[in-house]
């Protein structure tokens, strides 16, 4: 430091002045994010946005009911398959998991959290499309599974953590076996956590598109079919987005304003689960 | 009212009681818990078996080659690996003077009522999707590129070989751009959470010295922090290889190799995303898939030197992996 | 305060036990005394890893009596307490060597199964530990589902009853169905109590049972311990000297692992007859 300490201050001001520059450029995306989607998506959000399913193109009044359902299908069938094989390897994680066989579960999961979702989606094509021979809801069902099991088994492994061991020791020396110790004491303690982890896992899920590409695929129709493909909410904002009629790129913003909104209902009720517990105690 | 006293043989009887429930407890977690490295295998391998034509024609040629002509059977990937990591090291260069500029502001210089409401403000940006990105990106932020800043700068930069050409609008820079404000967040809180780690005492250290509170940042927090938020930078890198949706919606998808920034790109996964569904032939399935097999391999690598990184200076939590 | 004129006649009228020193490797025999121990301990050595927390001690807890283990920090009187119910194994790296005796037989004896020792040997920690997702009525029958089955009726009987003898239950009986948490923590640590007594085991060990209360609490908690004799066999860990005085019937004093004095309270407080103990009791080291 060289400086003068007049230059020393200039510099120091400067510098946090940047620093303040940064987080405002950093947040600014965001608020021009949901102020556009508000803007150029509210006045599309009518009655019929909500309970019509798209219609052939140059008729008016078609709708996003198909993909809203299409979607909550497809994470409800998700979570089904991924939330209860997540939270058992999240268990084991936090209660057996200190061996070899611990860290390799451990590591895996980590390494399964970075892949990119559209590799996610080739290996359920792989899986499931290509032996069926069939796009269907079961098959985006399965990608997003596969993302969720190593999310929510981290999470579960982390607040299963969280209990102290005292509270172990306790109903181990009233002669509670482990399981019995395990299951009714140490997650049940952790149940907020954990349930608040896979709210998380499952609001990620639902603004996934990449998996649901050539899985899914989507589909013009309203279905609730497993076997046949389906709409998504995200799938229709990406095929409308970028499909060349204006009547489809102002229903892909109101499509992303209801997406967005269910990710944020989410992420609420998740603060809300946890928040319940602690005013309890 | 309870039995009366067991005598002391039948107390001895009692103490034999053998629990069972343990041993199939434990075995059904560790079946559970077994699914995932099941699941990395058969990804791995569906990976290599969707790739292996492919791969058994073109072997290595195909990272090096340009060529894309699915009509014809030939396919070169090096203009989608080129796109990749081009567009990621713009989103990068952008990215991580914010992202570092943010963290420090909110660990630092932020008033204490301020640090909570921005930083989860900033956390609210990591879980938007990305089509919503990336459809904001293509009516928004395209046309401000195009139509306001562009003909701004353009006498400026248009001699730059990093700006030349005609600028239609889906281009690297919107790509770069989108892909900034997606890593952005990651980056920004997992360096938030590694300048918390410092230890008070570093910074008591160097204002006592009579640093100014800047200088403390400089010259002993942040190369404190220096392994874990080089860590948070590859997490974000890891993030920006992968990323499909917003990508693909923005950068124009032609298989080019360019240094402009404004000319349009590609990158792996948006090719991927693009091509898969409406394949022309098996061999162009299998190219597409042998693009993704390289993904793979970057982004494992990358993560996991990103984690390795991060272990080392955070205790490795779970929130650190569940966020990439 | 136990009746020390009643009961030392019966105990120190037989030899006393033969006190070890360190250097004198010579076992104990349990003492002859009526009744018979309930729970003795025979050459237990307790290790963690290559250590031993605990080095060739036998003693015996009589029934219905009070016994304190006092001695400075890192003494082994916690290890020896955890190796009565078996909770000490739970550490890995652990092991045990020796007997210990319930009624006469080893309860580390190859074929018992550690969580019915358990079920017989309760204990009470030193922070109280009320399981926070049940309410007060569920910590006190917590211990009742391990158990042989027991209708509604019952269980409320049996909650009722353990929550009296650890004079709580005026104090909650009107809210049984709220969370434990809302309680002090003295109150939390006898519903510990009662949740421990609740399914009528044979031994109570507590570990430093007040060390984290306040004097009132610390206080009701000591008229709770003299009390339970009347039905346990009571071992109880302190740090503190003078509560071992007030509430034990029989004083142990350990130091660095081994067992270097036992016997009735009054004489180990008054008349100590190795200079360790004397040592440690009026104050000189601990």
């Amino acid at each position: 430091m060289a400086l003068s300490p007049r230059n020393r201050k200039i510099v120091g001001a400067a510098m946090t002045g940047a620093t303040y520059s940064a987080a405002t450029m950093a947040i600014v995306p965001l608020v021009a994010i949901l102020v556009m989607l508000v803007v150029r998506g509210a006045g599309s959000l009518d009655w019929n946005f909500f309970t019509r399913s798209a219609v052939p193109v140059g008729e008016a009044g078609g709708g996003f009911a198909n993909a809203i359902v299409g979607t909550l299908l497809i994470v409800g069938v998700a979570a089904a398959i991924g939330i209860p094989i997540g939270v058992g390897a999240g268990i084991y994680l936090a209660e057996f998991g200190g061996g070899r066989v611990g860290w390799v579960v451990r590591f895996v999961a980590d390494t399964l959290n970075g892949i990119p979702s559209i590799l996610i989606g080739v290996f359920a094509w792989t899986l499931v499309v290509r032996p069926t021979g069939r796009f269907s809801a079961l098959a985006g069902s399965a990608a997003l599974a596969c993302i969720l099991v190593p999310i929510v088994a981290r999470t579960t492994e982390e607040m299963v953590r969280l209990v102290p061991n005292s509270l172990r020791e306790a109903a181990l020396a009233l002669g509670y076996p482990r399981w019995r110790t395990s299951l009714t004491v140490v997650a049940r303690t952790a149940r907020a956590g954990i349930i608040t982890g896979c709210l998380v896992a499952i609001s990620r899920v639902a603004g996934e598109t990449a998996p649901l590409l050539f899985t899914a695929l989507g589909s013009q129709y309203f279905s609730t079919n497993l076997l046949h493909p389906v709409a998504a909410l995200p799938l229709q904002v990406y095929l409308y987005a970028t499909g060349p009629y204006e009547e489809w790129h102002r229903q892909a913003w109101a499509g992303a304003l209801v997406l967005i909104l269910l990710v944020l209902l989410l992420g609420v009720l998740a603060r809300l689960v946890t928040r319940s517990r602690h005013q309890r105690a | 009212m309870r039995a009366p006293r067991l005598s002391s043989a039948e107390r001895w009887r009692d103490l034999r009681i053998v629990s069972r429930g343990d041993a199939v407890y434990r075995v059904a977690l560790l079946a559970l818990a077994l699914v995932l490295p099941l699941l990395l295998l058969a990804i791995v391998g569906g990976l290599v078996v969707g790739a292996w034509p492919a791969i058994k024609q073109f072997q290595f040629g195909f990272l090096t080659r340009s060529v894309w002509d699915p009509v014809a059977g030939q396919f070169g990937a090096l203009p989608l690996i080129f796109g990749t990591l081009y567009s990621s090291l713009l989103a990068m260069l952008i990215a991580v003077p914010l992202a570092l500029g943010a963290a420090i502001f909110l660990t630092e210089f932020a008033p204490r009522w301020m640090r909570g409401p921005v930083g989860t403000l900033i956390e609210l940006l990591a879980g938007v999707p990305s089509v919503i990105y990336g459809l904001w990106g293509l009516f928004v932020l395209i046309p401000l590129q195009r139509d306001i800043i562009w003909p701004i700068v353009k006498p400026a930069l248009r001699w730059l070989p990093f700006f030349s050409g005609p600028f239609y609008g889906p281009s690297v820079l919107a790509g770069g751009t989108i892909l900034a404000i997606m890593v952005l967040p990651y980056v920004a809180a997992v360096s938030r959470e590694v300048l918390r780690a410092v230890p008070p005492a570093q910074r008591e250290a160097a204002l006592a010295l009579g640093a100014t509170r800047w200088e403390a940042v400089w010259t002993v927090i942040l190369p404190y922090g220096r392994a874990g938020i080089f860590g948070a930078v590859v997490l974000g890198l890891g993030r920006a290889l992968g990323e499909t949706m917003a990508v693909t919606m923005l950068i124009g998808n032609r298989h080019e190799i360019s240094l402009s920034l404004v000319q349009p790109g590609y990158t792996i996964a948006a090719a991927v995303a693009n091509e898969f569904a409406e394949a022309v032939s098996s061999m162009h399935l299998s190219a597409l898939v042998y693009c993704g097999l390289v993904l793979f391999v970057i982004t494992v690598i990358v993560n996991a030197a990103a984690r390795w990184l991060i272990w080392r200076v955070a205790r490795g939590s779970a929130a650190g992996s569940a966020a990439v | 305060m136990p009746d020390h004129a009643a009961i030392a006649p019966a105990v120190t009228a037989p030899s006393p036990v033969p006190s070890r020193t360190p250097s004198a490797p010579a076992p104990t025999t349990a003492p002859a005394v009526n009744p018979v121990p309930r729970l003795a301990v025979e050459r237990l050595t307790a290790w963690y890893d290559d250590t031993a927390g605990v080095r060739d001690v036998s003693l015996a807890f009589e029934a219905n009596r009070v016994t304190a283990l006092i001695g400075p920090s890192g003494c082994g009187k916690s290890t020896l307490l955890r190796c009565l119910n078996r909770m000490h194994e739970l550490v890995p790296g652990t092991r045990v060597e020796g007997r210990v005796l319930l009624d006469g037989h080893d309860i580390y004896a190859p074929d018992v199964s550690p969580i019915a020792v358990r079920r017989t040997v309760g204990m009470v920690f030193q922070k109280p530990t009320p399981f926070p997702t049940m309410s007060i009525a569920e910590n006190v029958a917590a211990g009742l589902k391990v158990g042989p089955p027991t209708s509604r009726s019952e269980r409320d009987g049996i909650v009722e009853r353990a929550l009296r003898r650890a004079a709580l239950w005026d104090e909650v009986k009107d809210r049984l169905d709220d969370s434990p948490l809302a309680l002090s923590g003295g109150q939390q640590q006898r519903l510990c109590v009662a949740r421990t007594i609740a399914p009528e085991p044979e031994v109570i060990l507590l570990d430093e049972p007040t060390a984290s209360l306040d004097p009132l609490g610390a206080s009701r908690i000591e008229e709770l311990v003299t009390d339970l004799k009347r039905e346990f066999t009571v071992v109880i860990v302190t740090h503190n000297l003078q509560q071992a005085a007030r509430v034990s019937d029989t004083t142990s004093f350990f130091y660095l692992g081994a067992l270097i004095e036992v016997g009735p309270t009054t004489q180990v407080f008054t008349a100590p007859t190795q200079p360790q103990t004397e040592a440690y009791v009026t104050g000189r080291f601990g």
